[in-house]
């Protein structure tokens, strides 16, 4: 069978589970819907978790941005991976003992205010409808490379699916189609890994497989063949170099503050049922994450590796099929300055090549000459990335609208199928957004994951923290704070991102991707200071941040 | 004197405090800031900085989470918090 046989296999296969499990788990109560029934078993959690967080561009772009930077990637690694250690030490077991179902309604009942909820609502939407756009375009991408359809047409397809289960099941529908995606993945990524390690280096395990040398004879380990190949072509150094200290620094602390202030995340540990359940939950999900980062640099050193030895110096008449369907979507260049014929891939002004770093991935399989069925599995393995993390950001979404405006800002009165009605219409709503975004993607969508990991960094973590570990913080210096870190972050990415200002102006060298952290600073310290001119909250509100600290007497979320 | 619970909290920020400043250790430390003398030290193919930065750091973090579950467990049955 060819390789579009086997992906319309794989694809329909995989679809028609998610649709079996959403009719079998629908949603029922508002508390099925937001959390599902705060009943889910935590190593499931942790599937469903690690499903959630990784998303399109963890599974397509990633490997191709590590084999690019070798060492200066590894912030994307450190980052992705590190907020886990802080949202299960500082975050998640307070706020699954808190027992709200959002960010934004505990922001607004430990702070007793409307207006600090109103805020965090408007903060997690904007950060959940960026990311989403991400999402719908990696859908279109799979779709119209893999399937050969129109990119519309995929967008659509894709947006149907999750629909489906999203709008049905709530929170549960997401919970247990997630683990499912977890399961084709990581099946459909580690897959080729294995293949390319045992190709490459004799090695099963992909992660041996990069320390390993190369099985070619020439005894050679594969990254200080790669350091070698690097300066011959005039890169620097695969396993060294890359960015300054103060900027790596910046980014990996940002992407890992930022990920313990995402709400899509946070709000998956809610559906455990106990405090030390959610702490569980948040090393399962480490370890199910894990799985698939160890294997990440490996693949990108391997992809590297395959990429220069299949192009370089080679004739551009002998380049493979894969060559020329990249090419045809532009995500593969190669102009021929000096008219040899042959491909001359090096950093300087004579490079003919250019290969957008989002296809490696995918592309790897291919040139590797890996079996049909293996490259078929990719593409069911980015839907299922892409798919699941949209489905949590559509969750958040419609949450925020139902309960944090509709309900506690508009009309106290909604009875809970009025809610769940609002929920499933502003799911409905959501999905025709990130149609929208997936068919006429703005132009930013590179670097809309910036913006939601800054804001995330700068708006929500220090409130939260505060929240839980500071008990006379007040709602004034919360919400002084929050807006300090979040104007502060936005206009900085706009100002560099947007108004092409000059990179030699960055505030300490940090460019708009790390910026996150100083707006996290601006938040502590403005925060810390309004705090001292106002009162004290209530001791009702004390004893509510005292009672989180104890995980004896966990409820299940109340209907409120 | 302090309370049950207020002794419960007060190693619970001990405990926090020590295992964040591992974190900070494999987060920054090791991978970006010390990483050039780590990398004079060669294991296998690998030098030791960049394995920490791909590989290394990552599996701290599970060890992390891991130590910090046992550990506030026991704190929980001690001071009969658990839930």
């Amino acid at each position: 069978m060819n390789v579009i046989t086997y992906t319309y296999l794989f694809v329909a296969l995989t679809f028609a589970i998610y649709i079996f499990i959403a009719i079998r788990t629908r949603a029922k109560s508002t508390k099925d819907y937001y959390v599902a029934n705060s009943g889910v078993h935590p190593i499931l959690n942790g599937m469903a978790t690690a499903a959630d967080w990784m998303s399109a561009s963890a599974f397509i772009s990633l490997p191709g941005l590590i084999g690019f930077f070798g060492y200066g990637g590894s912030v994307y690694l450190l980052g992705a991976t590190g907020g886990f250690v802080v949202l299960s030490l500082l975050i998640a077991p307070y706020l699954r003992k808190f027992g709200k179902y959002t960010v934004p309604d505990f922001v607004g009942d430990r702070y007793y205010s409307n207006k600090a909820r109103f805020i965090a609502v408007i903060c997690a939407l904007f950060i959940s409808f960026t990311y989403l756009a991400g999402q719908m375009r990696g859908v279109g991408i799979v779709f119209s490379r893999f399937l050969e359809v129109n990119i519309n047409t995929g967008v659509f397809i894709g947006a149907a699916i999750v629909f489906f289960y999203a709008v049905l099941g709530g929170m549960k529908g997401i919970t247990y189609t997630q683990i499912a995606q977890y399961i084709v993945l990581l099946t459909a990524f580690i897959t080729p890994c294995i293949f390319i390690s045992i190709m490459l280096t004799n090695q099963m395990i992909p992660s041996f497989g990069l320390g390993s040398t190369l099985n070619d004879g020439s005894g050679v380990y594969l990254l200080d063949k790669l350091d070698g190949l690097h300066q011959e072509l005039g890169f620097s150094e695969y396993t060294t170099g890359g960015k300054s200290k103060i900027e790596m620094f910046a980014i990996i602390a940002t992407m890992m503050i930022g990920t313990a202030g995402l709400p899509h995340v946070i709000v998956r540990f809610f559906t455990v049922p106990k405090v030390s359940d959610a702490r569980k939950s948040g090393g399962y999900a480490l370890f199910f994450i894990a799985l698939m980062f160890l294997a990440i640099p490996a693949i990108g050193a391997f992809s590297k590796y395959i990429l220069i030895e299949t192009v370089s110096n080679q004739h551009y008449i002998d380049m493979p099929s894969w060559f020329k369907t990249w090419e045809e979507i532009g995500l593969i260049t190669f102009t021929d300055l000096n008219q040899d014929g042959i491909i001359q891939y090096t950093n300087s002004n004579n490079n003919e090549l250019f290969v957008d770093s989002d296809i490696i991935f995918l592309a790897t399989s291919e040139m590797a000459k890996l079996p049909n069925w293996v490259i078929a599995l990719v593409a069911s393995g980015g839907l299922a990335a892409a798919l699941s993390t949209a489905a949590g950001l559509l969750l958040v979404i419609s949450t925020s609208i139902a309960h944090d405006l509709f309900k506690k800002q508009i009309n106290h009165k909604l009875s809970e199928q009025q809610e769940l009605m609002i929920a499933r219409i502003a799911s409905a709503f959501s999905i025709g957004v990130g149609i929208y975004f997936g068919i006429y993607p703005p132009s930013f969508v590179a670097e809309t994951t910036t913006l939601a990991f800054s804001i995330a960094a700068s708006a929500f973590f220090p409130i939260i923290f505060l929240g839980i570990f500071y008990k006379k913080m007040n709602s004034q210096g919360a919400i002084a704070g929050m807006l300090t870190g979040m104007i502060f972050s936005v206009s900085y990415i706009i100002y560099f991102k947007f108004l092409d200002a000059d990179p030699e102006t960055y505030l300490f060298g940090i460019s708009p991707q790390g910026i996150g952290i100083v707006g996290m600073t601006l938040n502590f310290i403005v925060a810390l200071s309004v705090v001292r001119f106002f009162p004290p909250p209530s001791q009702e509100i004390q004893l509510l941040v005292e009672d989180m600290r104890y995980p004896k007497g966990t409820n299940k979320p109340l209907n409120h | 004197m302090l309370s049950n619970n207020q002794k419960y909290w007060k190693e619970n920020i001990k405990y926090l405090t020590i295992l964040l400043i591992a974190w900070a250790i494999v987060s920054f430390v090791i991978p970006v800031f010390f990483v050039e003398s780590l990398n004079t030290i060669k294991i296998k193919g690998f030098k030791l900085g960049f394995w920490f930065a791909q590989q290394g750091s990552i599996i701290s973090f599970l060890l992390i989470i891991i130590i910090y579950i046992y550990l506030i467990n026991k704190l929980d049955k001690k001071y009969d918090v658990n839930d």
